[in-house]
């Protein structure tokens, strides 16, 4: 990689560069406005939210993680997740390939309900009917009739339950395999006692959707088991059919909930069963999506948790922020004392890097949903130091090339010349680092990694179009091309005193 | 800083020079130090891991009444097996950590604090982290560490030379083990803005390497040619000169992260920023250290191995140039007491 000393080349258009820069700049803008942009995204270590993080592992033995299983139950978990109506709630998958985890963000105080929701593996089971009756709580219900055979205690929740209360059809998934419960149906329409899981959702292989070809062009579901759930199915049907309504139902429960609770008219040894009714097409679909998501060859650990409230999500931001402005003004400060005039465009070139940062976070934001959070912020704070290593780097290489002897507008250009193979190899190495962090990464490190590269792809804009060409204009000054004592080129503070490099032959 | 300035004008011509890579063996012995100080800390007490590592629960409450005696107390009631450490952070919050927690568990934690502090449950920032997850994140770590390292090999194998990269891969590991050490040797906690603070320093030590090994590039480019000076000798004059830019790069680096450390260990008291900001600004302390004195001198001592190097030293040695690196302090006159103290006034003349 060599570097190609043609300097009169890029001095010629400073101003074509600048106004590069200024169509750059209107167009980031004027795609946020398109967007509806107007605040950047905050994360929810920000402004409070919870998050969690699931760690898919294989069910049993038989199944493996695969990238088509996990894409799969996002999609599974992000129905769930949309079902509580938080506004701007978000399911994703991070990392790569098969070796991913599960990131579920939903901000504000709501974020309990989601944990709670997501947390268990929620698993699709088959349990036999005890009791059904009309979805109505209060003893005024048809249910004041104890159930034989059953406790007491779940006599009276069955009772107490009141199927039409919305809060009660959200699928709290709170039911243990092995104990007798009370369910809601998913419809809301009607309300069971049910005995324990018989077959369980992994136990079941395939599940389709179909229309009867012969006559009736009725919906069915097509369910297939494996080897253990064909032994478990048959056995519950062979029971269960013989007995009288409703105890000769078998109900499909997914998330505690009710999806259906077909009538088994024989028992079923072969492992096909199939699920006949008044479907619609919508309705089969549904159940067979539904069997099949119960049939998720991946159950998830529950790998992190995190919930920040609100008044924390604001410390953190104003502390962000604090240390953003307090970190940049220091810089400021250093720049000016030490390189006089020349520090204001640091000074500049870092403003123009801040609002560059902001614009593309705006559109970033209504674009792929980009979220900024604390070590985003963090990531952006160091970021100024990199960039302003590259003005230092330019600017030491002017003044070694003003101590050679050349004036300062050949030096200016000779010096870009050589700082820029610099610039590009040293931002290269922060980039290469950007993207393998974001890569490899999952959580808030792939933000940090995220601002880290977009703020080194800045610094290289921004010192490529705005900088090099700002010092191009200001060496053409008198003030600076005079060697101004206060302008950063005095002979004084490059120390010109012996041009005789040890270098120059 | 205009006499700074002046200063570094008289470094770029050579009028002052630190014999930086001539003395390597003296640099190699302080770094050896430190690393097996580090390696010692790290086998003797290990890394002080958060809970994001080992697994674990941790629940903050804001309020300014709740004293850590009461917060323990109502925990302890509950029968958590395990250490719980409870502790104040800042003027009005309370932190309890505990071991991996049962489901159960963490609702029995939060309803007791729920009740005892009367809070709501939205209002407690809580974290918990799997036993599992912890192997995991710390797999990812290392698996980008390694594929971070494997690339910028090669990226500075092409852009620079084979040598210069394994010169920098040097120095990035050493800061690694540096950094690492002082977290064992000081008990900080190591939680995941630690490791994004580790692997930026990676990025950044990088860097610093870069910027000097591009001038020592420039400097060597034409050294066989010339028969003027031994690549070493070459080498040193593009560490001298790339002296003042080292120096600043450093200064305006560790000026925002020292900022950020202030703010997060100030107002915050723990968290995020603090954890990665005193990673970032160790890093980059040692970072900016091995980019002087470590990576130059181990570059100048591969090449030097070099046929075509050697035989350059001996055309400047016979030429009566400056003497090659052996003979330095027997070379020249001594002022001083011994020859350990020579280097520093001969430098400042």
């Amino acid at each position: 990689m060599s570097t190609p000393t043609k300097p009169m080349k890029t001095s010629g258009r400073p101003v074509r560069a600048l106004a590069l820069l200024a169509v750059i700049i209107f167009g980031l803008l004027a795609t946020a406005l398109i967007q509806g942009a107007t605040s950047v995204r905050l994360g929810l270590d920000l402004r409070g939210g919870t998050s969690v993080t699931l760690q898919p592992r294989a069910s049993n033995d038989s199944n493996k993680v695969t990238s088509e299983a996990i894409d799969q139950a996002v999609s599974i978990i992000r129905q769930r997740v949309n079902s509580l109506g938080v506004a701007e709630s978000e399911v994703t998958a991070q990392g790569s390939g098969a070796n991913r985890q599960i990131v579920i963000s939903v901000p504000g105080d709501s974020g309990r309900r989601v944990v709670d929701l997501v947390g268990q593996t929620a698993e699709l089971r088959f349990r036999q009917v005890l009791a059904e009756s009309a979805a109505l709580g209060g003893t005024s219900a048809s249910a004041a009739t104890p159930v034989g055979g059953v406790s007491a205690e779940v006599n009276a929740r069955f009772a107490a339950l009141d199927c039409t209360n919305p809060a009660n059809l959200q699928g709290s998934g709170a039911d243990s395999p092995s104990d007798v419960i009370v369910a809601c149906a998913r419809s809301g329409a009607s309300k069971y006692i049910l005995a324990p899981a018989e077959v369980l959702g992994r136990q079941v292989s395939k599940a389709s959707a179909g229309i009867d070809q012969q006559g009736t062009s009725a919906w069915y579901v097509m369910l297939t088991f494996n080897g253990e759930g064909t032994s478990a199915f048959g056995a519950l049907t062979s029971r269960v059919t013989t007995l009288p309504s409703p105890q000769n139902q078998v109900a499909i429960v997914l998330d505690g909930l009710v999806v259906s609770a077909p009538v088994i008219n024989e028992a079923i040894p072969s492992g096909n069963a199939q699920i006949t009714g008044s479907f619609s097409q919508v309705e089969a679909n549904d159940l067979a999506n539904v069997l099949k998501y119960g049939a998720l060859p991946l159950a998830f650990d529950r790998g992190e948790v995190q919930q920040v409230s609100p008044t924390l999500g604001a410390d953190q931001l104003e502390a962000g922020l604090l240390a953003g402005a307090l970190g940049i003004g220091l810089v400021f400060i250093f720049s000016l004392l030490y390189y006089r005039a020349l520090g204001l465009v640091t000074v500049g070139s870092l403003l123009i890097a801040g609002l560059l940062l902001y614009l593309i976070f705006l559109v970033l934001g209504g674009a792929i949903g980009f979220t900024l959070t604390l070590a985003g912020i963090a990531g952006a704070i160091v970021a100024i130091g990199i960039t302003a290593d590259s003005f230092i780097v330019f600017f030491e290489r002017i003044r070694d090339e003003a101590r050679e002897g050349r004036s300062l507008r050949s030096a200016v250009e000779s010096g870009w010349a050589r700082a820029r193979h610099t610039i590009i190899v040293a931002d290269m190495v922060s980039i290469l680092s950007a993207v393998l962090l974001y890569f490899f990464a999952v959580g808030g490190v792939r933000g940090f990694a995220l601002t880290l590269g977009i703020t080194t792809l800045i610094d290289l804009i921004v010192v490529f179009i705005f900088t090099k060409p700002l010092v191009t204009l200001i060496a053409k000054t008198k003030f600076f091309s005079s060697g101004h004592p206060l302008s950063g080129f005095s002979a004084k503070s490059i120390g010109k005193s012996n041009p005789a490099s040890p270098l120059e032959a | 800083m205009a006499k700074l300035s002046g200063f570094g004008g008289r470094l770029y011509s050579g009028e002052i020079s630190f014999n930086i890579v001539e003395r390597r063996k003296r640099w190699y012995s302080i770094s050896a130090v430190f690393i097996i100080a580090s390696i010692a800390a790290l086998g003797i007490q290990g890394l002080h891991l958060g809970i994001e590592f080992k697994g674990g629960a941790s629940y903050t409450i804001n309020k300014a009444s709740v004293t850590v005696e009461q917060a323990r107390a109502s925990v302890e009631n509950i029968g958590i097996p395990g250490e719980v450490i409870v502790q104040k952070i800042g003027d009005s919050k309370i932190r309890i950590q505990t071991g991996s927690l049962t489901s159960a568990e963490s609702q029995a934690i939060e309803n007791a604090l729920t009740s005892t502090f009367n809070v709501t449950a939205e209002s407690i920032d809580t974290q918990l982290v799997g036993p599992s997850w912890g192997k995991e994140i710390t797999k990812k770590a290392l698996y980008g560490l390694i594929a971070f390292l494997l690339a910028v090999m090669l990226f500075l194998a092409m852009a620079f030379e084979p040598k210069m990269a394994i010169a920098a891969i040097v120095a990035v590991v050493h800061d690694v083990f540096i950094t690492v050490g002082i977290y064992a040797l000081v008990g900080f906690d190591v939680t995941p803005a630690t490791v994004i603070g580790f692997l930026t320093i990676l990025g950044y030590s990088l860097y610093d390497t870069v910027v000097v090994f591009d001038k020592v590039r420039e400097n060597t480019k034409s050294v066989a040619a010339n028969s003027k000076m031994t690549y070493s000798q070459a080498a040193n004059l593009a560490v001298n000169q790339t002296l003042v830019r080292s120096a600043n790069t450093s200064i305006i680096a560790l000026l925002p992260v020292g900022a950020i450390l202030f703010v997060g260990a100030g107002l915050l008291g723990a968290g995020t920023l603090k954890d990665l900001s005193l990673a970032l600004f160790i890093g980059l302390a040692v970072g900016t250290y091995s980019s002087v004195f470590i990576a130059p001198p181990f570059l100048a001592q591969l090449r030097e191995k070099e046929p075509a190097m050697q035989a350059l030293a001996k055309r400047v040695a016979a030429r009566g140039g400056a003497p090659v690196v052996a003979e330095v302090k027997p070379a020249r006159p001594s002022t001083g007491s011994g020859p350990r103290n020579q280097p520093k006034r001969k430098g400042r003349k």
